[in-house]
């Protein structure tokens, strides 16, 4: 996979590091070329409409496993690295999948109730792609963590 | 379909402020609304589509969840007490169903 990026003038680095970057829409396409899959566009729309502008990663610990052998259930965990205390704390965490039909995977919401800025839950995934989360606080401010995750079998039915 | 049963998992007892896990399950089928039928006709969408607890009538944490959700969604997180109380959990399904369940604690 790595030498059509080459040729693209992209290093490896900046394509991965790129929200939605080439590499997850280019095995995407080679894997599943019937689906539409979510672009760069949709993925930084999605993260624009909650926090005003891509925020720079930090603070989420994201945990997923680095090869998934089956996209249909891809276990995921965050942990947001701030305080949840009455003045300031995380409100809303969104998780994202760049190369899935649509990116949106789900929203969580939290209060000073919630205790702790963290929570898992399970996703399909229908190819190799970077899952993204961003997180919301109540003072305006906002974080964002990702990881690529490899995945043998899609999960989206077809 | 099989009768949707959520389960909840959540400590009976705990101490004032402090931070319990509660994990939760439901059977649900999660149909994406991406896949078609064996004559090609796509299978309409129907989700869970959000999940809200709450603790003693206050909604303290919710999830909108999205067709990117496994089938028999599960979802954990927390929740910091002080009270001893009733927690409430609520699956609202894309057909207008809601599925409930409730687990009590007692914080001394």
């Amino acid at each position: 996979m790595q030498g059509p990026h080459e040729t693209d003038g992209f290093s490896r680095r900046t394509v991965l590091f790129s929200i939605g970057g080439g590499a997850a829409v280019m095995t995407g396409m080679t894997l599943f070329p019937a689906l539409a899959i979510a672009d760069e566009g949709a993925v930084n729309d999605a993260i624009k409409s909650m926090v005003g502008e891509v925020p720079a990663e930090g603070g989420v610990s994201l945990d997923l496993p680095e090869i998934a052998e089956n996209g249909n259930t891809v276990p995921l965990s965050f942990e947001i690295d701030a305080p949840m205390g009455d003045d300031v704390h995380v409100t809303d965490v969104m998780i994202l999948a760049d190369g899935n039909p649509s990116p949106d995977v789900a929203v969580f919401h939290f209060t000073p109730m919630s205790g702790k800025a963290a929570g898992s839950t399970r996703l399909r995934l229908a190819g190799t792609q970077n899952v993204i989360a961003v997180a919301q606080l109540s003072d305006g401010s906002a974080m964002m963590g990702k990881k690529q995750v490899k995945v043998t079998i899609g999960g989206c039915g077809g | 379909m099989a009768t949707i049963r959520p389960r909840v998992k959540a400590p009976r007892k705990a101490a004032p402020g402090d931070v319990v896990e509660i994990k939760t399950l439901i059977n649900h089928g999660m149909e994406s609304g991406q896949r078609k039928d064996k004559d090609g006709n796509p299978i309409p969408r129907q989700i869970i589509n959000k999940f809200v607890a709450e603790f003693n009538g206050t909604e303290f944490f919710s999830v909108d969840l999205a067709p990117a959700i496994s089938a028999n969604p599960y979802l954990s997180f927390y929740a910091k007490v002080q009270e001893s109380g009733e927690f409430t959990f609520r699956w609202h399904d894309d057909d207008g169903s809601v599925y409930e369940d409730s687990k009590s604690i007692e914080v001394a």
